[in-house]
Order: C-alpha cells, then sequence, then structure tokens
C-alpha cells in the first residue's frame, strides 16, 4: 500500500533546485526548489506551516467561539422564544446538509491523500467532487434561507411574529409541535434567535464561498500537476480549513437544528 | 496501523484511504445517531447528547481527517492549548452573566 510510506520530498526535483538555487542552497542540491532558503529542510518547512496554519484556525475557533457564546447566553435568557424560533427549522434539510458536508470532508481528504501519494487525477477528481459538494450545501442551504424570507423571518423591519404568536397560522410547524402560543413580549425575542441563525450559518457560509473560490484555484492549478510532485503544503493546509469548516457545522446543525425539539 | 504509528516525528506520515474511509462511516452514523435521539424526549438530556455526539465527531474529524493524531508534538500542544482556552474564555463568561442577577429570578 502507498498510503503507508514516508512522503521523499522532491526527490526528482533536484535538478531544478540546482539550477534556480541561491547561494545557500547551492550548497545542497539535493533540496528540492519550494524549499525556501530560510528553512533547514523541507520537514521544517511543511511542520511550520501546519503550524501556522493551526494558530489561524484557533483565531477561527475564538471567532465562531464569540458567535456560539452570544446563542448560549440568549438562548438561556429567551429560552421559550428560542425553541419556537428553531422550530422553524427543517431537520430533514439540516441533517442533508450535515451528509454532504461530511462527504465533502472525506473527497477533501482523499485529495490530500492523492496529492501526497502524487495521483494528479485522483486529486483532481476529489477537488471537483469536494466543489460540487460545497455548492450543494449552499444550494439547500438557500432553500432554507428563502423559506425564512417568504415567512418574514428574517430580522429587520418586515419581520413577522405571526408563526409565534398565533403557532396555528403556521400549519406545517404547527401540525409537527403544537406550540402554544407566546406571549408579545417574549415573541419579539424570537428576532434574537433568527439574527443569530443568520450571522452563525451566514459566516459558515461566508467560509463555505470562500472556501469553494480556492477550491476553483486549486483546481485550476492540479489540473497542471502542480501539487503532486512532492509541494503538498497548500493542499493540506487548504484541507485543514475545509475540515475545520466541516467541524462549524458540525456544532450548528446540534445547537440550531436538534437540541430544541422537545420542550 | 501500527506500523505506521512508529515512524518518527519528522517524517511525514500519510494517513490512508482506508482510514477515511472508516471515519466517514463513523460520522454518518454519529449524524444518524443524534438526528435519532432529537425524536426522544429525553429533558435536559436532549442538549447534552446532542452536544456530546458533536463532539465526539468534531474530535474524529480533528484526530483523523486533520492528521492531528500523526502530527508533530508543537502541533498537538496548539490544539490541546487552543481548545482548552476557548473553553476557559466561554466559562468564565457563562460564569459572569448567570451568576451576575443571582438571586434575581
Amino acid at each position: 500500500m502507498p498510503d503507508n510510506s514516508a512522503i521523499v520530498h522532491g526527490a526528482q526535483e533536484s535538478a531544478t533546485a540546482a539550477n534556480n538555487a541561491n547561494g545557500a542552497n547551492s550548497a545542497h542540491p539535493e533540496q528540492p526548489s519550494y524549499l525556501r532558503h530560510h528553512f533547514n529542510s523541507t520537514e521544517q518547512q511543511a511542520d511550520t506551516s501546519n503550524f501556522a496554519m493551526w494558530l489561524f484556525l484557533l483565531t477561527e475557533v475564538m471567532f465562531f467561539g464569540g458567535l456560539f457564546t452570544a446563542y448560549l447566553i440568549y438562548r438561556n435568557w429567551y429560552y421559550p422564544a428560542f425553541v419556537a424560533g428553531s422550530h422553524q427549522l427543517n431537520v430533514i434539510w439540516g441533517t442533508l446538509n450535515t451528509v454532504v458536508l461530511i462527504a465533502s470532508s472525506f473527497t477533501m481528504a482523499m485529495g490530500v491523500w492523492c496529492a501526497e501519494t502524487r495521483r494528479r487525477k485522483g486529486l483532481v477528481l476529489s477537488l471537483t467532487l469536494t466543489f460540487v459538494l460545497g455548492l450543494c450545501f449552499l444550494g439547500i442551504k438557500s432553500i432554507e434561507y428563502r423559506e425564512k424570507f417568504e415567512k418574514h423571518h428574517v430580522p429587520g423591519a418586515h419581520y413577522s411574529l405571526q408563526s409565534f404568536v398565533d403557532p396555528a397560522s403556521d400549519p406545517e410547524i404547527f401540525k409537527e409541535y403544537h406550540d402554544k402560543p407566546l406571549p408579545l413580549d417574549m415573541a419579539r425575542h424570537t428576532e434574537i434567535y433568527f439574527s443569530l441563525y443568520f450571522a452563525m450559518t451566514g459566516m459558515h457560509a461566508l467560509h463555505m464561498i470562500i472556501g469553494i473560490g480556492i477550491l476553483g484555484f486549486m483546481i485550476y492549478r492540479a489540473r497542471a500537476g502542480a501539487y503532486t510532485s512532492g509541494h503538498v503544503t497548500f493542499v493540506e493546509n487548504f484541507g485543514l480549513y475545509w475540515h475545520f469548516v466541516d467541524i462549524v457545522w458540525i456544532y450548528l446543525f446540534a445547537l440550531l437544528y436538534l437540541i430544541s425539539r422537545h420542550q | 496501523m501500527s506500523e505506521q504509528t512508529k515512524h518518527a516525528e519528522h517524517e511525514h506520515h500519510i494517513v490512508g484511504p482506508m482510514v477515511y474511509v472508516a471515519i466517514l462511516l463513523a460520522l454518518l452514523v454519529g449524524t444518524a445517531l443524534t438526528v435519532w435521539a432529537s425524536f426522544l424526549e429525553l429533558g435536559p438530556w436532549n442538549p447534552i447528547i446532542a452536544l456530546a455526539i458533536a463532539t465526539a465527531k468534531a474530535t474524529l474529524v480533528v484526530l483523523f481527517f486533520m492528521h492531528v493524531k500523526y502530527s508533530t508534538k508543537l502541533t498537538k500542544l496548539t490544539v490541546v492549548a487552543g481548545i482548552f482556552t476557548f473553553l476557559i474564555l466561554v466559562s468564565m463568561t457563562l460564569a459572569d452573566y448567570i451568576s451576575r442577577a443571582w438571586g434575581s429570578w
């Protein structure tokens, strides 16, 4: 199995390295051309960029963490409003999107493996599948957003409390949950639920859009063989980003869709 | 697997497709499980179970898809330190909000 072997970092590229190396590199003609002069070895270079990518992801953890914390605090304060608000979300769409995103994480992981084992066609296929699954996720999300717009559940001047002060007027939701009408002051706080819903899923979707853009760039470069000649750092670090976005969704799915289905 | 983990820290480790397929299946089972659990009437246990399953899924993603299980000690320490700091910030913030209106509910 090729996957059990360690990478030999770009041994084939020694000729190019010798050609375009600077003074420091010419002393080590066996080093590949992508080794920057301020690193001792490709291993050190790879470890350093992996470390830096994780530091970036930690800032992302803190960023989404602030939104999650706000959600937890407001959910405790305005619990009935948050329960009624989350009853408006469709568990089937949410589950489908979770499966789509997990599948895209799998295809991305396979892409990293293809790059590491120098399989150009496999890499292009994996990245393309990840790209398509990412678009599927956004498509399903836009169906859900559209429904929120139609029911005037988007916070702002046109926000409607009708589903919450008179649940029976919203028969599709009512027949599943049989919610009691909320008093007006509590019903108003459903707007906070939807503000956080759009802030959290919107920031997540923005990360998906940025990721899909970078995937398009990577597919273009991978077709020319960019990541399958030993220098796999970009694919690996993008993989970390994509998996991180997957983890954020795993928690969003639990917090927004699942935890308030009863009560 | 056992042969893989014996590699020296500085050798670049490649995680193979079989590991990824196994994690994919585990994540799908976890998703099915958490959706099924959300249909049960478990009172305060509903959010606890949902977050526990989400954390288990996230741990699998971090360890295998993100290769942390096979990464350098520096990367492992960075991840653990980050999660630890995050939990401190969340718990201190929640402690403040919970205790500020103490007795007035």
